[in-house]
């Protein structure tokens, strides 16, 4: 390589947007739809939470900061935050190491069970919890024979969300590992330093970055979580749920809207710091040298330790999985053992229309959301205009906002003319194209980056056209990132409730929301039908895409092989 | 235009190519570039990196569009003519193969695009394969073949479509010091035996000297020198290109008298006569010059001598031994050819003399 490879033409930066004028529509309507749909509802809600009565006061805040109500709920949510990003962080490394670096058994039944909570409804780990453990609990009042045993609060929550959210742990970790050469640790063997030291000395420093990395992803996960703690949280006020109470229960607009942008302090303000983490090791090239695994650092004795820890900790999403399925088949839980279809009915009279709607609004935002976060690396990634950078930040910034307050902004700004959407479809789907697009664009600048110009030179230079040369080169090297933007996106909205539970209505509910309420009115047996018919519609969404694409699971889910 | 003219078949006239540094500053990385290539040559665009040998070799293929000047192939301007029609295949640094496509697709890519049959395709590619020694592979992925293998490849890939030129950008870098020479000798031969115009960028000097027909040695975006590779190893122009094609030893003197058959100039606090037959250049009596000799030209000898040293460093690399000395005013590389194992070694530390066989001296001007 030569210099002159960091050098750029000699072109004003708007000269290509002139010379391409689908380009410089293309960015126009980009900018414009990032600018309504990202900052417009946001710049609402902020407006909202200062100026309820029209005049900018800090009142809101001043309130929120002096009732002990609310003290709580921040305190209890960063509180719930922090171990819950402890243990899961912990577990993501544990799963991370063992499949990553030792030589354990099982990797594939280990990796597909760190996947399943990805995959899942938001809540289906809470309703197992409550399944098992709660007052009518199979393993609390049937094995244990306690009475009135209570689930409900931080120790439930703690369960649920470490086990819901190790993976997110488990998938940055293995990545940070995997790109952890293995020789750095042979070759402080080699110098004399013992099995532990090296972990000690050199992986886990390497690794550092990305254990804080994943350890701040997961305390915003479980701050922004809002289907857990309302359905187990009991007592334990948190922040995304007394928005939501505020907000729709008591219709305190500014105050509820306040408590949203709350969350959003931190969940920015770690998208910030992770992005500046996870700089260095985001594009990690396929080179062939050293994937091999590193087994000289682990010991049959580590390889047993690791292997029951993962095991107990699949065993536990395994369990949950069981419970949920189970609690389809049985009559009255804790009460009334025997079997019966009779929820499989019912959810089929009530459920019917609402799984037909989620599904179909799912399946006209996955596409829109899989080219439009294409798009947008396309034009990031190859193209030169002003303003590049700030169309990146903001397609991947609507990652940062929370859940609560996207709803809660979407349901702000979008209320009336010229722009009167809430209770439509359009709304939801818009909310999740914003929402799940990030996803989507991270995957396709991460494998855009990875083809070199050469590639694409050399196809120019063997006679094909730039059109042809991006069907027939550009398009099939990305086509792993489209599919897995896809599968995500379709997960994303069918998994959905932070956001769209401000947005849904009678004509366009969602099947999150729907199991909510049962849950609420102790409908378990008719929510775990709901929640199992979910899971197994994403499944056989999963296992279609796998098949028509034959993409494998790692390059679906972008995790290591 | 004579059509068939094999003289000046790429010419490249008043080629300039300016680029923004990104701060600001424009930077000419190419400047007024004039050079004729006949047909069927191969000539190397040699320089250290940054020279814009690259550059060149992009404007050619229509990567780059030049700032000013013109590129006439056969006759005719090229300047506008995009670069998936300019039919001139490189083969890149990277090789650049396309990891979705097996050998066989990655070899047919070019010929697909020309709408050849199918049946004439698979002849071609089976030719092209065979000829660069892949036979047997075409089922595979890029990412299962060595280094080497993926070099062949991406050579075929620029074969198969019979082009009247072929450019070369760093072919070998990515290669093992064997392989570089194997693979050199191999583009060499197929080069010669098709009749191929080839224009090769390369910063290393051996690769340059070994397949070339003319080598054009370029330095901050100007061409310093061109000849055969004997006339450029023989007779570097500049000091410039005596320190990069001979890794020449470089002294200060002074012109002390001139005669019939030798100038005289005086360095390291003694006269050195140097043949006039290779003096190219008049010097006058008074003048400071700087002086380059190749280290094959010092001669090392034990005892005392004209020019004292030390021995710093003492290299055998098999065929030659190649020295470091430390004298006076610093440090000089000798390297002397190790023939019937009749030859003395001098080891680290050990005082000894040297002198230079003076027919090799270049003189230049301050």
């Amino acid at each position: 390589m030569t210099t002159t490879h960091t050098l750029r033409p000699p072109k004003n930066k708007f000269y290509q947007l002139t010379r391409e004028p689908a380009l410089l529509i293309g960015v126009i309507a980009i900018f414009f739809l990032l600018g309504l749909f990202i900052l417009y509802p946001l710049f609402t809600a902020i407006r909202m939470s200062l100026t309820p009565e029209g005049v900018l006061t800090g009142e809101v805040y001043r309130q929120l900061f002096s009732q002990s109500r609310y003290i709580k709920a921040i305190r209890n949510s960063i509180l719930l935050g922090t171990i819950v990003a402890t243990t899961a962080t912990i577990i993501g490394f544990i799963f991370a190491y063992a499949i990553t670096r030792a030589r354990i058994g099982g990797r594939r039944f280990f990796q597909g069970m760190a996947l399943l909570p990805i995959i899942s409804p938001p809540f289906m780990f809470a309703l197992s919890v409550i399944l098992l453990f709660g007052r009518n609990g199979l393993i609390t009042a049937k094995l244990l024979g306690m009475d009135m045993a209570n689930i409900y609060g931080l120790k439930g929550l703690v369960i649920v969300q470490t086990i819901g959210m190790f993976p997110i742990a488990y998938m940055t970790l293995s990545g940070i590992l995997q790109g952890i050469d293995p020789d750095l640790e042979t070759s402080a063997m080699n110098l004399g330093a013992k099995r532990f030291r090296v972990f000690r000395t050199v992986t886990l420093p390497l690794a550092f970055p990305g254990i804080f990395a994943s350890w701040l992803l997961v305390f915003v996960t479980s701050l922004t979580d809002f289907g857990n703690p309302i359905i187990i949280g009991g007592e334990f006020d948190v922040l995304s749920v007394q928005a939501y109470l505020e907000f729709t229960g008591m219709g305190n607009l500014p105050r509820g809207t306040a408590l949203a942008i709350l969350l959003l302090v931190p969940t920015v303000g770690v998208f910030f710091v992770q992005k500046h983490i996870m700089k260095n090791k985001s594009y990690i090239t396929v080179t062939g040298k050293s994937s091999r695994r590193s087994s000289a650092t682990t010991t049959p004795l580590l390889n047993l330790s690791l292997t029951i820890i993962c095991g107990i900790i699949a065993g536990f999403v395994l369990l949950f999985y069981i419970t949920i399925i189970s609690g389809s088949f049985i009559k009255l839980w804790g009460v009334n053992w025997s079997f019966t279809l009779e929820h499989f009915a019912y959810s089929w009279d009530v459920g019917l229309r609402t799984m037909k709607n989620t599904l179909l609004l799912a399946i006209i935002s996955t596409p829109i959301t899989a080219f439009f976060g294409m798009a947008i690396s396309y034009i990031v990634v190859r193209k030169d205009f002003p303003g590049k950078h700030l169309m990146e930040f903001l397609s991947l910034l609507s990652y940062a906002i929370p859940g609560t307050a996207v709803g809660i902004s979407y349901i702000l700004a979008f209320n009336k003319a010229p722009f009167e959407l809430s209770g439509t479809a359009f709304i939801l789907i818009t909310c999740y194209v914003f929402r799940n697009v990030p996803i989507g664009v991270e995957g396709g600048i991460a494998a855009l980056k990875q083809i070199s110009d050469e590639i694409e030179e050399s196809s120019i230079n063997l006679g094909a056209t730039s059109s042809v040369t991006f069907r027939k080169i550009t398009l099939p090297l990305i086509r792993p990132a489209f599919f897995s933007g896809a599968t995500f996106a379709f997960v994303r909205s069918m998994t959905a409730i932070s956001a769209i539970i401000f947005l849904v209505s009678a004509r366009w509910n969602h099947m999150t929301v729907l199991i909510l309420a049962q849950t609420e009115i102790m409908r378990l047996g008719v929510a775990s039908v709901m929640s199992f018919a979910l899971i197994v519609i994403i499944m056989a969404f999963i296992f279609i895409i796998m098949k028509l694409t034959g993409l494998g699971r790692e390059q679906i889910f972008g995790t290591t092989q | 235009m004579d059509q068939n003219n094999n003289e000046n078949y790429l010419l490249l006239k008043h080629l300039v190519k300016d680029f923004h540094d990104g701060r600001g500053n424009i930077v000419r990385a190419v400047d007024d570039i004039d050079l004729s290539i006949n047909r069927g040559e191969l000539v190397t665009l040699l320089g250290p990196s940054g020279c814009g040998k690259t550059t060149t070799l992009r404007m050619i293929a229509g990567f780059e569009v030049q700032t000013a000047g013109d590129i006439v192939l056969n006759g005719k301007k090229i300047n506008n003519v995009p670069a998936f029609n300019r039919n001139m295949p490189m083969v890149f640094q990277s090789y650049a193969l396309f990891p979705h496509l097996s050998i066989f697709e990655n070899i047919a890519y070019g010929l697909k695009l020309r709408k050849m049959p199918k049946e004439a395709i698979r002849n071609d590619v089976a030719m092209a394969a065979q000829m660069v020694n892949l036979v047997g592979l075409e089922d595979r992925y890029p990412g299962e073949l060595s280094g080497g293998q993926q070099q062949r490849v991406a050579l075929a890939r620029a074969l198969v479509l019979k082009p009247d030129i072929i450019l070369f950008d760093e072919p070998l870098s990515n290669l093992d010091a064997k392989l570089r020479i194997q693979t050199r000798t191999e583009i060499r031969r197929v080069q010669q035996l098709l009749g191929i115009t080839a224009l090769y960028v390369t910063h290393d000097q051996s690769e340059a000297l070994s397949i070339s027909d003319t080598i054009v040695i370029m330095n901050n975006g100007k061409i310093v020198q061109t000849g055969s590779p004997e006339d450029i190893y023989n007779h570097p122009a500049s000091p410039f290109v005596s320190d990069f094609i001979g890794n020449a030893n470089f002294f200060d003197g002074k012109v002390s008298g001139s005669d019939e058959q030798f100038l005289k100039v005086s360095m390291l606090g003694s006269e050195v006569h140097i043949p006039q037959r290779v003096i190219t250049d008049d010097f006058q009596v008074g003048e400071e010059v700087s002086l380059a000799i190749k280290p094959e030209a010092v001669v090392v000898a034990p005892g005392e001598g004209s020019f004292q040293g030390k021995i710093e460093v003492s290299s055998f690399i098999g065929a030659t031994t190649e020295y470091k000395v430390e004298y006076a005013d610093g440090f000089l590389t000798a390297i002397h050819p190790n023939t019937h194992g009749e030859v003395q070694n001098y080891r680290f530390g050990q005082e000894v003399s040297f002198s230079f066989k003076s027919e090799f001296f270049r003189v230049y001007h301050k």
